[in-house]
């Protein structure tokens, strides 16, 4: 079977609608997590209600998206998010939803293992509780595991484990795999973004050029078992293409729906500079995705700029757009982690403050939330208040 | 019996989207993507549930005898990942 363009060659070009997209449906969130990529924590009032969400799950259907990831904020706790959930699972639109577990009690797991079309992510970034709680909160981890508990008694197999991988857990990969393995889950790898809160804590945990080579190596060696949802398509520049599509998908393959609507070319990608329309404007979601004019500039062929000259341009394609953006560096240059060092070394000439940040803010204001176990009812006014702990990271 | 000799449908919870370069095709119940890379391997897929094996609906599309065993292949390989399965006649 040849063609005479290569399947890549296809997505770089864009396809009439994206394999799948991220969806975050508030943001709300009832933790805060150190390095979260959306910032959230607090709902924003111009959130799509229920209908304009059903609105949306209709467009994905006639466009024939097979799944959306929804994530937040924490979407579970949309008053409306298990109707949701339903109306799009009846329209042919399957769900993968990312959660810190704190929703996933007994009865919900089991009435989650009734349903082929919803796959629940458990977001984990610790192996042990001191590892995961330092950058997710007090009592985030054993809510995951608990949350692992129920869906695994509730009979779910290769439901996902999910974990962004930091400066402090990437000698845990081993561990994850474990605990994965003891719950009949799939361990997913993704790579940490400077994108929202993770550009704040960006020096402090993303890996380091050594435990780079290793999440490398072990993800040769486990890659076909574990996902990465093409996270890690940089490090194919030491030499062999790991698992997956091995390209950036923005706006191409995959792209982002935020709570109020707005359509972002990545997930990561929080920002005007990325901001495509919204999907309240007429011609929806499907017009965005076929002509708005920051998409059609994605598929247009690409320079490699900076990195055209490099003999590992093909492997890279000169890394993840959305971490050169929120570290400062152009679009055309070297990937910030570019396992050259080429991009450690153009960061050195960027000046402190000077990398744009994104105006979506939803952080709180105060400090931690107390984590109770047994959540209060939730306020369909304030969804903040009452709920028990864990949120969700980077999907 | 030899994979074109066979019987076969589309498998239960998977969909089909054309695309330029033939289709994506999407199993639920596994949760896996496959991408049929060639717009005549896609009528084939098409075809399979109306004909009485893989090769005569290879040859409804017009496959040729060189391109058979390359054919073969994919609907092997379409069969190992449970996109299609072997239908009873």
């Amino acid at each position: 079977m040849t063609t005479a363009t290569r399947l890549v060659d296809h997505f770089e070009r864009g396809l009439d609608a994206p394999i799948c997209l991220t969806w975050e449906l508030t943001y709300a969130c009832n933790l805060a997590c150190r390095h979260c990529l959306s910032s959230s924590g607090r709902r924003d009032p111009g959130e799509l209600h229920t209908r304009e969400a059903m609105a949306v799950i209709d467009e994905l259907e006639r466009m024939q998206v097979f799944y959306v990831n929804i994530g937040g904020g924490e979407p579970t706790i949309r008053p409306d998010f298990w109707e949701l959930l339903d109306y799009a699972t009846e329209h042919h639109v399957g769900v993968k939803f990312s959660t810190n577990g704190s929703r996933i009690t007994r009865e919900i797991a089991s009435r989650l293992s009734t349903n082929d079309y919803v796959d629940v992510q458990i977001s984990l970034d610790g192996a042990t509780p001191v590892v995961n709680d330092a950058v997710r909160g007090d009592g985030s981890y054993a809510t995951a595991i608990q949350a692992m508990e129920h869906l695994a008694e509730a009979g779910i197999r290769g439901f996902k484990l999910s974990v962004v991988c930091t400066s402090d857990n990437i000698r845990q990969l081993d561990e994850f795999d474990s605990i994965a393995t003891r719950y009949g889950a799939q361990l997913r790898l993704t790579r940490l973004r400077p994108s929202g809160r993770g550009a704040d804590v960006w020096e402090e945990l993303h890996p380091s050029a050594e435990q780079q080579r290793q999440l490398y190596h072990w993800l040769l060696e486990h890659g076909d078992r574990v996902l990465t949802g093409d996270s890690f398509f940089h490090l194919a520049a030491y030499g062999e293409a790991l698992p997956g599509l091995n390209l950036c998908g923005a706006g191409r393959v995959v792209c982002l729906i935020d709570p109020v609507g707005d359509v972002y070319a990545c997930p990561f990608a929080i920002h005007d500079a990325f901001r495509a329309g919204n999907v309240r404007e007429d011609g929806g979601f499907a017009r965005i995705w076929r002509d708005s004019e920051l998409f059609r500039s994605y598929r247009e062929p690409q320079s490699g700029g900076a990195c055209a000259s490099c003999g590992a341009y093909d492997k890279c394609r000169g890394g993840c757009m959305a971490a050169k953006f929120f570290t400062g560096l152009p679009l055309d240059g070297p990937d910030p982690e570019c396992v050259f060092g080429h991009g450690e070394r153009a960061l050195a000439a960027v000046e402190s403050g000077a990398a744009p940040r994104s105006s979506v803010d939803h952080s709180r204001r105060s400090v931690a939330v107390a984590i109770r176990k047994s959540p209060a009812r939730l306020c369909d006014e304030n969804p903040l208040v009452g709920v028990d702990a864990g949120a969700p990271a980077q999907p | 019996m030899p994979v074109l000799e066979r019987a076969w449908e589309l498998a239960p919870g998977v969909a089909v989207r054309p695309e330029p370069f033939g289709a994506l095709l999407y199993h639920f119940g596994t949760r896996r993507l496959s991408f049929v890379k060639d717009t005549q391997l896609l009528a084939v897929v098409e075809h399979l549930a109306d004909s009485p094996s893989a090769r005569a609906a290879c040859e409804a599309v017009g496959v040729d005898a060189t391109s058979m065993p390359s054919f073969e292949r994919a609907i092997a390989r379409l069969a190992e990942t449970q996109m299609i399965r072997e239908r009873h006649r």
